[in-house]
Formats: structure tokens, C-alpha cells, sequence
């Protein structure tokens, strides 16, 4: 376990949840990045501009990170190209059929104590794990 | 009862909101890919980050959505705007599989793919046009 940063994970989550309250207070709505990106794709009357502000924001505080950290953000790519194409359109394709992703159902919905979102995030994990141990651990198994 | 997502306001908050959002899921690290596998990897060299990541979070919209959803409205908006369904579902467990078959693959969901595309990352791109074309074919053939 000498890879675990409970220090900036727990700050980070803080910071997540401080968002996500910020929105449903003020804005009555849920921060799920899913339903939001979902949303610009095909949006309903004014219902865009908010949403490609929230993606900005996003974009924005990786930005703040750099700039107060002084050093670049780490992203380690664990997929090749071809899975990481699979990956994505299955992320896609799966979180507007779920209705949510980790935001959305994992800290938005479980904050609701919404059954859906219970169920959802518990299955999306598991399904995680048992891909994961598929790909690393099962010999024959890595693309 | 309109609908005022655009009142300057309330614009302001969302991008905060996105911005704090951003910076939750680059301070945890949650941006990189390795970091979310080393979670999911149970079998290999755990790394409990992730479930720190979530109980942060949870920490403050737990109580707080609860104190938020007793009022009659958010602060600029008329009211929630909150999924009503209660139904566990077919779509809600299979988009939650598939959804986790892809994060397991990529190491990467929605919030973080989007927040990480500051680094340009070629397989990044790669991962988030995928997941917008998944988005784009779940509308056309499934809703």
C-alpha cells in the first residue's frame, strides 16, 4: 500500500463534495458529469450554457493545480489505443443507459439516498474490480 | 415556474462549481489513470485512495444535501431538478456494467477524462471522443 494518499485523496473528495453542494444549493441541480456532457450533446431550450461552463470549470481547476503546484499533472494511460477507444464509447454508451457515473450516482445519488444510485454504484464498482482482476491477473488475459 | 439557468449568478456558481470540482479530482489524483487501477487492482498492489476519494465527498453532501433538499427551492433556481425515478431497472444495471467493464479497462470515467484533457494526452483524446460518440449512439438507438 505504499502508493495510498489518504492526505490529498480525503482534501480531494472534500473538494468534490464542496462542488456538488455548491451546484444543488444554488443551482437545484445534480453535479453528474455524465448527465452534464450529456446534455451539451443534445441540448433542450437554454439548457447549454451552464453545462459548458460547469466542462470549463473542470478544465479550469486542473489549470489552478498546475499553476499552485508548479508541476505538470500526472496522467499515466493503463489502455492501448484500440481499448482506449473501447473504453470510451463503453463509458459513453453505459453511463447515459445507467443514468449516471461516479459523480452522479456515486457521491451525488448516495447523498439523495437514492436506491438507484446505490445499486448503480455498487454494480459499476464490482464490474470495475472483476475487469481489472480479468485484465491483470487471469494469464492470457491482457490485450 | 421558469427555468433561469442562464441569470449571470448562477453561471458564476457552476463554474465554481466546476473549477472546485477540477481541482478535487486533480488534488487526489484521481486524473490518473494509474492511480484509479491501483484502486481497483485489488489483487495486486492495493491502493485505497479512491475509497477516500468517495468518502470525502460523501462526508459533506451527505449532510448537506439532506439540509439543502428541506428548503422549497435552491438559492436561483425556481426548484431541484432531480431524476424522479425510483425503479431499479434493466438500463440502470446494464449501463452500470458497461460502464464498469470501461473504467476497469481505461482506468478513467467521465469527470476525470474531461478534467485530464489539459495534459493533451493522445490516448486521453482518444478515450473522451469515444465515450462522446458512445453518448451519441445510446441517444440515437436507445432513447
Amino acid at each position: 500500500m505504499e502508493n495510498f494518499t489518504p492526505y490529498s485523496a480525503l482534501l480531494g473528495g472534500v473538494l468534490i463534495g464542496t462542488a456538488a453542494t455548491l451546484m444543488l444549493w444554488v443551482n437545484g441541480r445534480i453535479a453528474g458529469i455524465s448527465g452534464i456532457l450529456g446534455g451539451v450533446l443534445f441540448p433542450v431550450k437554454t439548457d447549454a450554457l451552464w453545462r459548458v461552463l460547469f466542462i470549463i470549470g473542470l478544465l479550469s481547476g486542473a489549470v489552478v493545480h498546475i499553476i499552485v503546484s508548479g508541476s505538470a499533472i500526472r496522467f499515466e494511460p493503463q489502455a492501448t489505443p484500440l481499448t482506449s477507444v473501447l473504453a470510451g464509447f463503453l463509458v459513453g454508451f453505459g453511463t447515459r443507459l445507467g443514468s449516471g457515473c461516479t459523480s452522479g450516482h456515486g457521491i451525488c445519488g448516495i447523498a439523495r439516498v437514492s436506491r438507484r444510485s446505490f445499486t448503480a454504484t455498487l454494480v459499476f464498482m464490482l464490474t470495475a474490480i472483476i475487469t481489472v482482476f480479468t485484465l491483470r491477473h487471469i494469464p492470457g488475459m491482457t490485450p | 415556474m421558469n427555468e433561469r439557468p442562464n441569470q449571470p449568478l448562477a453561471l458564476v456558481a457552476v463554474y465554481l462549481s466546476g473549477l472546485l470540482f477540477g481541482l478535487g479530482l486533480t488534488v487526489s489524483a484521481m486524473v490518473n489513470p494509474a492511480k484509479v487501477i491501483g484502486f481497483l487492482d485489488i489483487a495486486g498492489n492495493w491502493d485505497p485512495s479512491l475509497a477516500l476519494v468517495m468518502i470525502g465527498g460523501l462526508l459533506i453532501t451527505l449532510p448537506a444535501f439532506q439540509l439543502i433538499l428541506k428548503r422549497d427551492r435552491p438559492l436561483l433556481e425556481s426548484r431541484f431538478f432531480l431524476p424522479a425515478r425510483t425503479d431499479i431497472d434493466r438500463r440502470l444495471i446494464g449501463g452500470a456494467i458497461l460502464f464498469g467493464i470501461g473504467w476497469g479497462l481505461a482506468g478513467l470515467c467521465p469527470g476525470p477524462a474531461l478534467t485530464a484533457l489539459v495534459t493533451l494526452n493522445s490516448s486521453l483524446v482518444l478515450f473522451v471522443v469515444a465515450m462522446i460518440g458512445g453518448m451519441i449512439i445510446h441517444r440515437i438507438t436507445l432513447s
